[in-house]
């Protein structure tokens, strides 16, 4: 940091604010006004860039990440049905 | 969206020539998300089983009959959710998914306002004061070691049309058009539930590696910051 007295930009966005409207900046959703101060804010603060971080590994972090198997016996039932299906 | 096509054909080809493996790996890739998607419209896990069993069977009587207008996910879970209605309005309990999407929508504040200072603060209104710190993630990510249980765990606790699109955005891999068309909810509806999703997930993550930073307020005091208040504009 310098000496100067740190001065934020006159429309600088909230980090309060940062935080709603993260997943619309990650989906592109947001308008080119909002994106402008998102972003210069995210020049100037850690804390929303770690957050905007955290996002961003979570949205592509999560592939392949089953709680439970399909049941068995619905699978089975399902290729038996597939066998037996009435041929054209 | 034409490799998936191609994708899609070459698979369609192999299923109407008999080819059980094919099929059985359609049923495998895409059963777990359609359990998930059919427990929105009926009451138990137990009938959304069946709802996704009776949606194989229409898959494997109509597969002849698909002609690629859409994918054939799209296709899959289009004979879903007609199914999954019907069972819902046999269970009494037939809810639109943005019915239930909208029930859910708490609006609460995403992150606890008792970690930003006040909005009238003088130097930094509404900045953190609690930061988010660097998570120490494992290096083969955050499904490696504990983290994977306190994913889960929090994705479990989400209201279930939150669960249902973190799951299919996030786990899935699906686009969020793709996420529109199979819950019927508009793109606007479809952000706001994913981002309620990941914010209580990141939080839970968050949680569990303490990976929180409390900001000195005393370095960020009007009185240590000097003469803030001339000379302000010198450059506008």
């Amino acid at each position: 940091m310098t000496d100067q007295p740190f001065q934020l930009p006159d429309d600088d966005l909230a980090c309060v604010e940062e935080v709603e409207i993260i997943t619309d900046y990650l989906e592109g959703a947001l308008p080119a006004e909002q994106r402008r101060r998102l972003e210069e804010h995210l020049t100037i603060c850690p804390g929303c860039t770690e957050y905007l971080a955290q996002m961003r590994e979570l949205a592509g972090g999560l592939k392949g990440l089953r709680s439970e198997d399909i049941p068995a016996e619905m699978r089975d039932a399902v290729l038996a049905a597939f066998r037996d299906r009435p041929k054209t | 969206m034409a490799t998936e096509a191609r994708g899609d054909e070459r698979l369609v080809a192999a299923i109407c020539r008999g080819d059980e493996g094919a099929f059985g790996e359609l049923v495998d890739r895409h059963s777990p998300a359609m359990i998930r998607v059919a427990q929105t419209y009926v009451p138990s896990r137990a009938v959304a089983e069946e709802v996704v069993q009776e949606t194989w069977i229409a898959v494997i009587n109509g597969i002849e009959s698909f002609e690629g207008r859409s994918s054939l996910k799209t296709w899959i879970f289009r004979i879903l959710t007609n199914i999954a209605m019907r069972g819902g309005a046999r269970e009494k309990r037939s809810v639109p998914f943005a019915a239930l999407a909208a029930a859910e929508d708490t609006g609460g504040p995403s992150v606890d306002p008792d970690r930003f200072l006040p909005a009238d603060h003088e130097l930094f209104p509404g900045h953190w004061v609690v930061m988010p710190a660097r998570w120490p993630t494992p290096e083969e990510g955050l499904l490696a070691g504990e983290t994977r249980e306190v994913i889960l765990a929090a994705i479990e606790e989400l209201p279930m049309a939150q669960a249902t699109v973190i799951s299919l955005r996030d786990i899935e891999g699906w686009s969020s058009e793709e996420v529109c068309e199979a819950l019927e909810i508009t793109a606007g509806n479809q952000r706001i539930l994913l981002h309620r999703a990941r914010t209580k997930v990141r939080a839970a993550i968050e949680e569990y590696f303490g990976a929180t930073e409390e900001i000195d307020l005393s370095a960020v005091t009007p009185e240590l910051a000097g003469d803030t208040g001339t000379e302000k504009d010198s450059t506008s």
